[in-house]
């Protein structure tokens, strides 16, 4: 049976972390690469990489930073953040990212998906959907509204239809993000996660909400999500990735479990 | 211990793995050169993608000799991913250009079959690989350590003695198999952090000692 995954989420600018970096004890907490790495020893089962700048300076940027965090970690890398070409996709899986992440551009060009599935696999597309709660919906039969632009415009899409669409389109994976729960701390939107995770067969990353550990559990659980992103919860939070996994396995959730002999079962870089 | 041949067919990216063996105490060299292959002390041969694509580049650059000569030589050998499924006689992968079933290398008689079980394809994520007998490849990790997969094909060898380890996702799987000096993994060592490095640190040993097989 596959694990649950935890996978931390760092907002990377111009080759430095933006975000997340307050009770990380590192010599340089900025670096995407030493928090990369922070998070590997930690137990992270993935990270992803969100690129805030799309200037092509912006994009050498990101490029060098994922060439560099590739070599520090033995984990999926995921970069997202205004990817919007196969060639641009192609540049960061050659550099070593596992997959990358893309939104605004699906939502304008849906070929975009079918394309880089073509060409670099299913595993390697994952997509990104803002959705938000249609206000004039009845609370019996909720709706959500896909965003585009970092959840700015409204974009008129179904957002458990657009997850169908961008299966079909051959999307292997789909990280939701609840832009009503994002940032409450007052838990995931799992009514919008049962709903696309019920309407799709590939995974589901729950984003958006998360305060405390049961919140991870409810997402997982009552959202039926295949993982849990997590931002603030672990970058300003009491939390620890072992505390996040512990408290899931005690619940009896399938996790990677976070062993102290990981590290001493190498034989030199035993606690490096 | 000699350096270990990275296998460069030409149909992976091949730095995470190169790193990952650094990591794991190995030096290590990426080459499509027949003979910077049979002259290394281990091979790594890594691949994603398409079987027939994969083995008609092997073809195409004259690699497959070189393999062949290596399992022959009891070279400690060891295929990631697709790199295991080419050890097999053949794939059920469908053929673009003829109606025969791709062959690979065939050092282990068996096939590579679709997962059919209605779950979702490729099987991506963190599972679980149990060793069905004791091997210095798992040597030191707990019974059932778990491991970074993607793929959507597993290998079936003909004689289960070559069944090394068995994972689960919709019914049991092989996650690792062996047959002498021959070794494969399904899962990516290189991405399974600690449990990962470890593995290949096991390799690097059984390089440096082939008498541990």
């Amino acid at each position: 049976m596959l694990a649950k995954r935890i996978i931390p989420c760092l907002d990377v600018k111009g080759g430095r972390v933006v975000k997340g970096t307050r009770f990380v004890n590192l010599r340089d907490a900025g670096d995407p690469v030493e928090l990369a790495a922070f998070y590997d020893r930690e137990g992270a089962d993935e990270l992803i990489f969100l690129d805030i700048t799309a200037s092509s300076e912006g994009r050498r940027a990101i490029l060098d930073t994922v060439r560099k965090t590739a070599a520090a970690i033995f984990i999926p890398l995921t970069v997202g953040g205004g990817i919007d070409s196969v060639e641009f996709m192609g540049e960061l899986l050659q550099s070593g990212a596992d997959k990358v992440s893309i939104n605004t551009a699906a939502l304008k060009d849906p070929g975009l998906i079918q394309a880089g599935a073509a060409r670099f696999g299913s595993q390697s597309i994952v997509v990104a959907i803002d959705a938000r709660r249609v206000k004039s919906a009845p609370p019996e039969a909720p709706c959500w509204e896909v965003y585009s632009h970092g959840g700015r415009y409204p974009t008129g899409r179904d957002a458990v239809q657009w997850a169908v669409e961008v299966e079909k389109l051959g999307a292997g994976e789909i990280l939701l993000t609840s832009m009503d729960a994002d940032g409450t701390l007052n838990g995931y939107d799992n009514a919008l996660l049962a709903a696309v995770a019920g309407a799709v067969s590939i995974p589901v990353i729950a984003s958006g909400g998360a305060g405390t550990l049961q919140h991870l559990y409810e997402a997982l659980t009552l959202g039926k999500a295949h993982a849990v992103l997590a931002a603030t919860i672990l970058h300003y939070g009491a939390y620890s990735i072992r505390s996040i996994k512990q408290f899931l396995s005690e619940k009896g959730l399938p996790v990677r479990p976070v062993n102290r002999y990981a590290f001493n079962y190498l034989p030199e870089e035993a606690g490096a | 211990m000699g350096k270990v041949a990275i296998v460069d067919s030409g149909c992976a990216n091949l730095s995470s793995i190169h790193k990952a063996l650094l990591r794991a105490g190995i030096t290590a060299f990426v080459t499509s050169e027949a003979k910077a292959i049979t002259g290394a002390a281990g091979v790594v041969f890594p691949g994603v993608g398409s079987f027939e694509h994969a083995a008609a580049l092997l073809k195409q650059k004259g690699l497959d000799e070189a393999l062949l000569q290596c399992a022959a030589a009891g070279k400690p050998f060891l295929g990631i991913c697709l790199g295991l499924q080419l050890l097999f006689s053949c794939s059920e992968e469908q053929s673009s250009a003829t109606n025969r079933l791709p062959s690979g290398l065939n050092v282990i008689p068996g096939k590579v079959i679709r997962f059919s079980h209605g779950l979702p394809v490729p099987h991506v994520g963190w599972n679980r690989a149990v060793p069905r007998y004791r091997h210095p490849l798992f040597e030191g990790l707990p019974d059932g350590a778990y491991f970074y997969f993607t793929h959507s094909y597993f290998v079936q060898p003909e004689n289960p003695g070559h069944i090394l380890a068995l994972a689960e996702y919709g019914h049991p799987f092989t996650a690792a198999a062996a047959r002498q000096n021959l070794m494969g993994v399904q899962f990516h060592p290189e991405k399974s952090g600690p449990a990962g490095l470890r593995l290949l640190s096991n390799f690097g040993k059984i390089i440096a000692d082939p008498d541990l097989l």
